[in-house]
């Protein structure tokens, strides 16, 4: 039954002695061309998942998110394009494999959930032959199975009479509902890791918490893997166990979850987390990150960040390249480690303190 | 608030949603008119008894109302209303049925276009400039005169230039839909490709393409008049309504009913599918 809530249980599986490992991701880099040269949209984001495992990536418009998970499953927009790295599936390689039969392995574990359901649902289609569309074309099932099977599912979303909501167009249903029927379906290719593109944001905030929870017993009762994208840090700490925070195409820090909220090793996600209204918390004035992210096509110098960074120092400027991930801390009982991507990681301590972040805008303009 | 229904106040709350709603007036009204239209052509033998090519030169150019001539008579006698009907079944064919090798074949080039691209959309597009380039007319009467005038030629001339404006409106649409996310989740699921394009975009791409061959049907019997005109449509005693209106027109002064009446057919049967399809746009149209 979807309606029975659960306690909360963080740390799902363990990862990172790759025995459980489903998914892994090593410097994936995505770059778009461009008339004169080429927008790095991600450079080298690494990731893993396990079976049953959720993970959460962070970051704001443009930071590569997204196209991380189309990069995933083959899906990139023309004529952005994988330019390295490599992608692993029960670890095995599949970046080799020729396009065709790579697109056929990933389909095949994977599937994925998008942000608006309303423009995820084909408009002219009833929804229920949306989801037996996959068990009929792709499992063989006769028409009768997959009817049953699309029941089925739209039973385990926690849709009310499916038998009859399986002849409704999308317009007919309302945005929670929508957003199961895309759940249902893909479900229904049976994948052993969901990507969910922002799967909530288009949904008001007690829907969300409904399709949340049910994204969540359903990673549970099926071992599934799940990559959640989102933008909204709170939506992440209730499902995921381990957060990636992107930044300009970049992974800036990763870890479990608890421990890279209350205490972020980079300045970007202690910025994030400064922009976030805390009901609990003694009144303090919100704080935005000013100026906008990188031109990607650009060459800089240094951390991508640190134009925008209240803490940046001299320092973070005269490297070369960006800083690489570091740990930071071993990470509890085997979820991780926590890594960062700031040169400046030890001082995090100190931010909390800093009672007015200098005009970085006026320092460089 | 009171229970009590205001009939007349309900319809004001209720008009945002007629657009969705079951009753399209313009939808049916288009329909009617042109079931109405074809349903008299068909039934033509059931309808007058009078044979549409017999010539009695001792009736010719009878006006409307004549005893067993209802719509009077041309100018070698022949009935007007039963060359009407039996014209009508001569150019609604002619019109629909050289409408549907374009239709399908721009629709089914369009879909792979828009969704190959590369060099593939280069070569098909750069094929339709080079048709669109040349005018309409020009280009079907000389198709026509190279193939020898007659109902087949006029079948493949107009076939032939008539693909390119629905490829290039399919083209555009599957364009647009190929980057919605509904195309996006198909291609996730590892549909194959054809399913993809037939069974997702094809229906939500179709809509504007059946819009436009509802005035294509129009153009088209236009053009059939035209060729007619030209000594290359139908050829002579075959009833049609393009050759009614050329019989006519040197008697517009005198018996101006003899051209009038099948021009007010062709104008009939473009209002009717003028009104189908803005009932289709009503209908499916974007939102």
């Amino acid at each position: 039954m979807i309606g029975v809530r659960r306690e909360p249980q963080r740390l799902a599986a363990p990862v990172g002695d790759g025995v459980n490992t489903l998914l892994e991701v090593h410097d994936l880099e995505v770059e778009i061309p461009l008339p004169h040269g080429r927008l790095r949209a991600v450079r080298g984001v690494s990731l893993q998942v396990g079976a049953g495992e959720a993970i959460g990536v962070v970051g704001e418009s443009g930071s590569g998110k997204s196209l991380t998970l189309r990069a995933l499953l083959g899906l990139l927009p023309h004529p952005a394009r994988i330019s390295g790295g490599s992608i692993l599936l029960d670890g095995v390689d599949v970046t080799g494999l020729p396009t065709r039969r790579r697109q056929q392995v990933l389909t095949e574990a994977m599937s994925m959930v998008f942000q608006d359901s309303l423009t995820a649902l084909n408009p002219v289609m009833r929804v229920g032959d949306q989801i037996a569309e996959v068990p009929r074309r792709r499992f063989g099932m006769s028409r009768s199975e997959a009817h049953s099977r699309a029941v089925d599912l739209m039973d385990r979303v926690g849709i009310p009479d499916p038998e009859k909501r399986f002849r409704a167009y999308p317009h007919e249903l309302s945005g929670g509902m929508r957003q199961r029927i895309c759940i249902a379906i893909a479900l229904s290719a049976a994948p052993r890791l969901i990507l969910a593109d922002e799967p909530t944001t288009a949904l008001d905030v007690t829907i969300q918490a409904q399709v949340l929870d049910l994204i969540d017993t359903l990673r549970r009762d099926e071992q599934l893997g799940l990559v959640l994208v989102s933008h909204d840090l709170a939506v992440v700490s209730q499902t995921c166990s381990r957060v990636y925070v992107m930044y300009a195409g970049r992974v800036v820090e990763s870890g479990e979850v608890r421990e890279l909220l209350t205490g972020p090793r980079h300045p970007y996600t202690f910025a994030l987390l400064r922009s976030v209204p805390d009901p609990d918390a003694p009144v303090h004035r919100l704080l935005t990150i000013p100026g906008q992210p990188p031109d990607l096509t650009g060459l800089h110098r240094g951390c991508s960040f640190a134009p925008r960074c209240a803490f940046a120092q001299e320092q973070c400027t005269t490297e070369d390249d960006d800083p690489q991930l570091v740990p930071v801390a071993a990470g509890e009982s085997g979820s991780g480690s926590h890594d960062s991507a700031c040169i400046r990681w030890e001082s995090a301590a100190g931010w909390d303190s800093d009672p007015q972040p200098v005009d970085v805008l006026e320092r460089h303009p | 608030m009171t229970a009590i229904a205001f009939p007349g106040r309900t319809t004001d709350a209720a008009t945002p949603r007629r657009r969705r709603g079951a009753v399209n007036l313009t939808l049916i009204a288009g329909l009617t008119l042109f079931g109405l239209i074809a349903l008299a052509a068909i039934c033509a033998p059931l309808l007058t008894s009078a044979d549409p090519i017999a010539q009695d030169l001792l009736q010719a150019r009878l006006p409307p109302g004549s005893p067993g001539h209802l719509l009077g008579t041309d100018q070698l006698g022949r009935d007007v209303l039963s060359r009407l009907l039996y014209g009508g079944r001569t150019d609604l064919q002619v019109g629909v049925l050289a409408v549907v090798t374009p239709f399908v074949a721009g629709t089914v080039l369009g879909l792979l276009t828009g969704w190959i691209g590369g060099w593939f959309d280069l070569v098909v597009m750069r094929v339709v400039d080079v048709v669109v380039a040349f005018p309409f007319f020009v280009l079907v009467i000389a198709l026509v005169f190279a193939l020898g005038a007659g109902t087949g030629s006029i079948y493949v001339a107009i076939s032939m230039v008539g693909w390119v404006a629905y490829c290039r409106i399919v083209r555009g649409e599957v364009l647009r839909a190929k980057e919605q996310e509904y195309a996006l989740a198909a291609r996730a699921s590892g549909l194959p490709t054809w399913r993809i394009l037939f069974r997702h975009l094809l229906p939500n791409v179709v809509v504007q393409a059946v819009v436009f061959s509802m005035s294509d049907i129009v153009l088209t019997i236009l053009a059939i008049v035209t060729l007619s005109y030209l000594g290359l449509g139908v050829p002579p005693p075959t009833p049609d309504w393009g050759s009614m209106i050329q019989d006519g027109q040197q008697f517009l002064l005198t018996q101006w009913y003899i051209a009038t009446i099948p021009g007010l057919a062709v104008v009939l049967v473009g209002f009717a599918l003028a009104l189908v399809a803005d009932g289709l746009v009503e209908r499916f149209g974007q939102r």
